[in-house]
């Protein structure tokens, strides 16, 4: 049958996407943990990094065309870093900004909400006023992005997809350790479980909760990057990854690190392997990716590895 | 400055939560190497003081003083930096994490000093063994000693213990109470609240009695007969378990 024999190259397109919503989906978790508080502006901190990594990109390879070849992972190195480092200082200005203020004077959890809302349509305005005449352009074309690197059986790995998956996992290993074993990680855990205490051992919690921010700013950034160098994008592309992202964060259990990973990746193969099915058709893929959140939200409804930030499952 | 001087000053506390005045105009000092007892009734404010001086409340009136530094604005986190650590009602160890995160986490962020999670163990030798557990697997008991031991490894000049009692059996509470006179060794300071007076009287150097947020009683326990206390613990005479046999 077709649909069978096309399954390894839609597990290949499940994992680069599931890789990027993982990615976004960390940010997610990380903010939800420490502060019990949906970051709806985290959408645009992944657009922000798309946007900024283009312009650093571009004004290193201008349009692209006669980049070396042994330049290429080093263009790739900064790209990701600037994503990240936008990424970051967006995500940390967001909650000095919309956050913090609120704190400070004890508001509810809804006004929170409100300002978070209020921070991701005013990025994604103001993103599309500054930037909107890259739209329709992706990265500048420094390398040959769909140069195919090996065959698995139908799937056709390309460059693209090789980069993507790779620095995915490497990033959600490199955070999981930081979270497993480093002081912040150990802080930011003791805030997740327990704010109050958290500050009699001497943890800033104010601080702690700016690191987590940066942290999950800068995966979503680099995220920005990697879904930049794939497809296209504008500055709405943060609604759609970013809720899909939020949909996996919560199918893994919200404020657990790596079941926003699983959840993530969880998400990307669905998407990939359902729709094609024949009979269903592509047209269906975000139906189909919500109504399997519905479908383990209503056996499990605190996400398939639970709720809780750092040792999990 | 010498051993004997007060470390840790509150001067004339009131203490709000809403409009419940828990704490009326209370003063207390303790002194490095003393064991300090507050005592008193359910409700009588006595946690209250507490995570006053911890920084968990701001006081409405009066100001605290740690080694002559004003720190009643200073928050919890910044008073450990400077030497006051709380161990909490009800133990609050983060029980997703070991036995040595929960230390390391305590140590991470405190002073630096010769309280270290071996010099811990010395004191508690069975927790070496299950030093790599999950904390969540303890006994009641056990997670109070390593909620003490937590604190020391920020090593305080005050240290706050509150109703380590709470919850455990005579025997365990007993065995706990038993080893607080080994952390009075170098300077420190240690300042209990206890419902179980007798327990606290046992062990403590000084002590005052609290009741409906006001001092009634304070010296040093040789200093009063049971029927004193009971009255200043319960306002009228009572039984209290007898604390000098």
């Amino acid at each position: 049958m077709h649909y069978i024999h096309q399954i390894p190259a839609y597990v290949l397109l499940g994992l680069t996407r599931g890789s990027m919503y993982a990615l976004i989906a960390l940010g997610y978790t990380l903010v939800y943990g420490v502060l019990q508080l949906l970051n709806f502006a985290h959408s645009e901190v992944f657009m922000s990094g798309a946007f900024g990594s283009y312009i650093v990109v571009h004004a290193v390879v201008g349009d692209g065309k006669g980049t070396p070849s042994w330049a290429v992972p080093l263009v790739i190195v900064i790209g990701l870093l600037s994503g990240a480092v936008t990424g970051a200082s967006v995500a940390w200005t967001l909650e000095r900004v919309a956050y913090r203020t609120l704190r400070r004077r004890g508001a509810p959890k809804l006004a929170f909400l409100i300002s978070a809302i209020g921070a991701s349509f005013f990025l994604s305005q103001l993103a599309g006023k500054l930037f909107n005449r890259f739209r329709g352009n992706g990265f500048p074309k420094y390398f040959d992005q769909n140069r195919q690197v090996l065959r698995i059986s139908t799937a056709r790995v390309q460059v693209f997809e090789v980069v993507i998956i790779l620095t995915a996992v490497i990033m959600m290993i490199f955070l999981d350790r930081l979270v497993a074993q480093t002081k912040l990680g150990r802080s930011i855990r003791a805030v997740a479980e327990d704010a109050p205490t958290a500050a009699l051992m001497g943890i800033d919690i104010d601080r702690t909760i700016s690191r987590t921010f940066v942290i999950g700013g800068a995966l979503a950034g680099a995220a920005g990057f990697l879904f930049g160098t794939a497809f296209s994008f504008s500055n709405t592309v943060g609604f759609d990854q970013g809720t899909k992202a939020f949909a996996a964060a919560v199918l893994g259990g919200i404020g657990n690190i790596r079941g926003a990973m699983m959840g993530g990746l969880l998400l990307g193969l669905v998407e990939a392997l359902v729709p094609p099915i024949p009979h269903i058709g592509i047209q269906w893929t975000d139906v189909v990716a919500f109504v399997v959140l519905v479908m383990v939200l209503i056996f499990r409804p605190t996400g398939l590895l639970g709720e809780r930030l750092g040792r999990a499952a | 400055m010498n051993a004997g001087d007060p470390i840790l000053v509150a001067d004339k506390l009131t203490i709000r939560h809403g409009q419940l005045t828990a704490v009326h105009d209370v003063s207390l000092s303790v002194a490095g190497g003393e064991l300090f007892a507050v005592v008193g009734a359910n409700g009588a404010g006595k946690s209250t003081l507490l995570r006053t001086l911890a920084g968990l409340h701001k006081p409405t009136a009066g100001t605290i003083t740690l080694a002559g530094e004003d720190i009643t604005r200073l928050s919890p986190d910044r008073r450990v930096r400077r030497g006051i650590s709380l161990v909490p009602e009800g133990r609050r160890l983060f029980l997703s994490m070991t036995v040595e995160e929960n230390l390391l986490v305590g140590g991470a962020n405190g002073r630096p000093g010769s309280w270290t999670a071996d010099r811990v163990f010395e004191l508690f030798p069975w927790m070496r063994s299950r030093y790599k557990e999950q904390t969540a697997h303890l006994s009641g008991g056990e997670q109070q000693v390593v909620a003490i031991g937590r604190a020391l490894v920020a090593n305080p000049r005050v240290l706050l213990l509150d109703e380590i009692s709470l919850g455990l059996a005579p025997v365990v509470v007993k065995r706990i109470y038993e080893t607080l006179p080994a952390l009075l060794g170098t300077d420190m300071a240690v300042l209990v609240v206890e419902q179980d007076v007798a327990q606290a009287m046992r062990v403590a150097g000084r002590f005052q009695c609290l009741l409906e947020g006001r001092t009634t009683l304070e010296g040093k326990p040789s200093d009063y007969t049971a029927e004193q206390v009971e009255a200043a613990y319960f306002g009228f005479g009572s039984a209290v378990e007898s604390w000098s046999g």
